[in-house]
């Protein structure tokens, strides 16, 4: 049953990924350049794991994804300048991000190491069996053997940012400004603020996602580290209906069709579909999703929008 | 100050503060960079061969502009030209290699197929916004992956027996000219660029000169008014999707046909559609701006090969330059309120 775990393996970045967009449109930004913070986060991670190794040893990638969500945060504050204070198309500002990032990140590579790609990290997040949980039976096997601690910090940082945005004042300040920012800055609610916070957030879970994504998965970087990745968590996202919980079931369903396209070939039933099928799963039922085939999504409804002050 | 010459001078600020922040980015890492642009000039216009590589460049980015700027100036956001370029690549370079035609009708036949395929890729989301209003930007970058598994799919499992690439395109089929070869060293320089400066014109013709156009304007610049006069805005949003696509396919036939000659399975996306937003939000979705734009990006791009030879600076520089125009241009809103400020100063 090498399934589960690597649907984990493959969802947490996602998930991670997700859940920033999350915070960015309901807020009421629109952002594209999720890829480009992932792209941002793997390279952090990966620079900064290979050049601190020896201080910090095995707790060198957990270290790592922090140093990378602050690179991300910072990193968002572009789109955040461009599209709140400089009334950028949010778009066009998030393909910025993500043209910027990608270039910005192999120049730097080129300029550190000398070469196209970085070398191999030697501590990674590797394969672990839960203490005490890996003992039940049957569902201990299946679940908490040969797995990855960062598959449940992301489903448990999934729940707390569910509490986070429907259950505390914050969280009502978030969407409220992405949904009626005139009604929110009534009642006193900062939205230049909220909206600055929520694209930061979506930084910081975007470089979060890229740095696991580096350390569990590529193990370095190169041009080809981050290929899709935010894209397909901006499509888990949608598909999830900007709600964290359904954010993490569609980011575990987009894993499980990534995992199954690549180690599908050594499972006989699944040896007789094409991969193409599972490989454009995620983006045709996100598509399906937003017509309405699969239940009605719907975008915060500020989202993409400018708030001027004093315009109606 | 005129409003047209604002109009131009914000994209070459833009420009300008792109090269600004990319010297400094330069100067910080300790690079020469007054090495580095002199590389870029030789290595964009040093000599005959490069000059081929850069009209060779920007034929596929006029195009990839134009495909974004049509769909823009009716008020759609296309992202997926990668997509439709892809799928415009597969189109073409499968009708050259599966007939045997004279070139008369082989090569048109090619190109259409192209440009057929990038509008029934495009057809998809323009259908979806107009029956389900669906927004197009997050559509079309989801049918840009599925383009881009989909190609591969076909050209290892239908096109060839399980290879990585298809066969040289007949040459009834190609694009190419020995004689704009020879005429430029022996670049890759192909006859699609009288198509792209065609098609330029044709994007002005359609939009500044017929009623089809003053239609597809007008749902851009308010989709209720024009509903109002008793347009048909579903119809309009359509008809610019598929339009858009089918400019996106030429593109993708130029690779096919001209450049290269074949297609191969991608790991991942070859840029041109997104160079095109950077060069149709540059060019203002105009297709004289378009054209210009091009042209610059093109230069950018081919002349970058050289910094890493002649100057040792990395060619991933350029992509920062490109981002950062990009950026500029995306917040001109700033740029316009420091012009206003210093034109009102003037006054004074």
């Amino acid at each position: 049953m090498i399934v589960v775990p690597s649907t984990l393996l493959w969802a947490a970045p996602l998930v991670f990924t997700a859940l920033g967009g999350i915070f960015s449109e309901r807020s009421g930004v629109v952002n594209i350049g999720l890829e480009g913070l992932m792209v941002i986060g793997a390279f952090t991670a990966i620079v900064f794991n290979l050049t601190f190794v020896h201080s910090f040893g095995s707790w060198t990638p957990w270290i790592a994804i922090v140093v990378a969500m602050v690179a991300g945060a910072i990193f968002s504050m572009l789109h955040a300048v461009a599209a709140i204070t400089f009334r950028a198309d949010h778009t066009v500002s998030g393909v910025a991000i993500n043209l910027l990032a990608s270039g910005l990140t192999l120049f730097l590579v080129k300029l550190i190491y000398d070469k196209g790609e970085t070398d191999i990290i030697s501590k990674g997040f590797n394969k672990i069996d839960i203490p005490v949980l890996k003992d039940i039976p049957v569902i201990g096997k299946i679940f908490f053997q040969n797995t990855y601690w960062t598959s449940f910090l992301a489903i448990i940082v999934a729940i707390i940012v569910w509490y986070i945005v429907f259950k505390t004042p914050f969280g009502l300040r978030l969407r409220s400004v992405g949904e009626h920012p005139m009604a929110a800055d009534t009642m006193g609610i900062n939205v230049t603020k909220m909206r600055y916070l929520g694209v930061i957030l979506s930084g910081a879970f975007g470089g979060l996602g890229g740095g696991v994504y580096a350390q569990s998965i590529t193990s370095n970087f190169s041009h080809s580290t981050i290929s899709g990745q935010g894209f397909m968590a901006l499509a888990a996202m949608i598909f999830g209906k900007w709600h964290p919980l359904g954010a993490l079931g569609a980011a575990i369903f987009f894993g499980f069709a990534q995992s199954i396209s690549i180690i599908g070939s050594s499972l006989p039933f699944l040896k007789e579909i094409p991969n193409v099928y599972l490989l454009i799963a995620p983006y045709v039922l996100t598509i399906l999703a937003l017509t309405g085939f699969i239940g009605r999504a719907d975008a915060p409804k500020a989202s993409g929008t400018h708030y001027i002050k004093g315009s109606r | 100050m005129l409003k047209s010459f604002k109009s131009i001078l914000t994209p070459i600020i833009a420009v300008l503060l792109g090269i600004i922040v990319g010297t400094i980015i330069m100067i910080i890492s300790g690079y020469d960079a007054l090495a580095a642009f002199t590389a870029l000039w030789n290595g964009a216009f040093g000599d005959s061969y490069y000059l081929g590589e850069v009209i060779r460049q920007f034929t596929p980015y006029i195009l990839a502009g134009l495909a974004v700027a049509f769909a823009f100036r009716v008020g759609l956001f296309n992202i997926g030209v990668e997509g439709q370029f892809l799928v415009g690549w597969l189109a073409a370079v499968w009708v050259g290699v599966a007939f045997d035609l004279p070139k008369i009708i082989h090569l048109p036949l090619a190109i259409i197929a192209a440009m057929v395929a990038g509008a029934l890729w495009a057809f998809i989301p323009g259908f979806l916004k107009a029956r389900f209003r669906v927004h197009e930007v997050i559509v079309t970058i989801m049918m840009n992956y599925v383009a881009l598994h989909v190609s591969n799919y076909f050209i290892k499992n239908i096109i060839t027996d399980n290879k990585d690439k298809t066969d040289m395109i007949k040459e009834s089929a190609t694009l190419r000219s020995p004689w704009l070869e020879s005429l430029t060293d022996y670049s890759r320089l192909h006859w699609g660029i009288i198509l792209a400066i065609l098609s330029c014109f044709v994007m002005w013709f359609l939009l500044e000169r017929t009623t089809r156009g003053f239609e597809l304007r007008s749902v851009g610049f308010n989709q209720h008014a024009a509903h109002y006069a008793g347009m048909n805005v579903n119809k309009n949003i359509i008809l610019s999707m598929v339009i858009a696509g089918a400019f996106a396919g030429l593109a993708g036939s130029m690779e096919g046909l001209g450049t290269f000659g074949y297609a191969t399975v991608k790991g991942g996306f070859t840029g041109v559609g997104f160079d095109g937003i950077a060069v149709a939000l540059l060019g203002g979705n105009t297709s004289i701006g378009v054209f210009f734009s091009a042209i610059l990006f093109g230069a950018l791009k081919v002349g970058a090969l050289n910094m890493p030879l002649e100057a040792g600076v990395p060619n991933e520089l350029v992509d920062i330059i490109i981002a950062l125009i990009v950026f500029f241009v995306a917040s001109s809103y700033i740029i316009r309120i420091f012009l206003d400020r210093f034109s009102k100063k003037e006054v004074k």
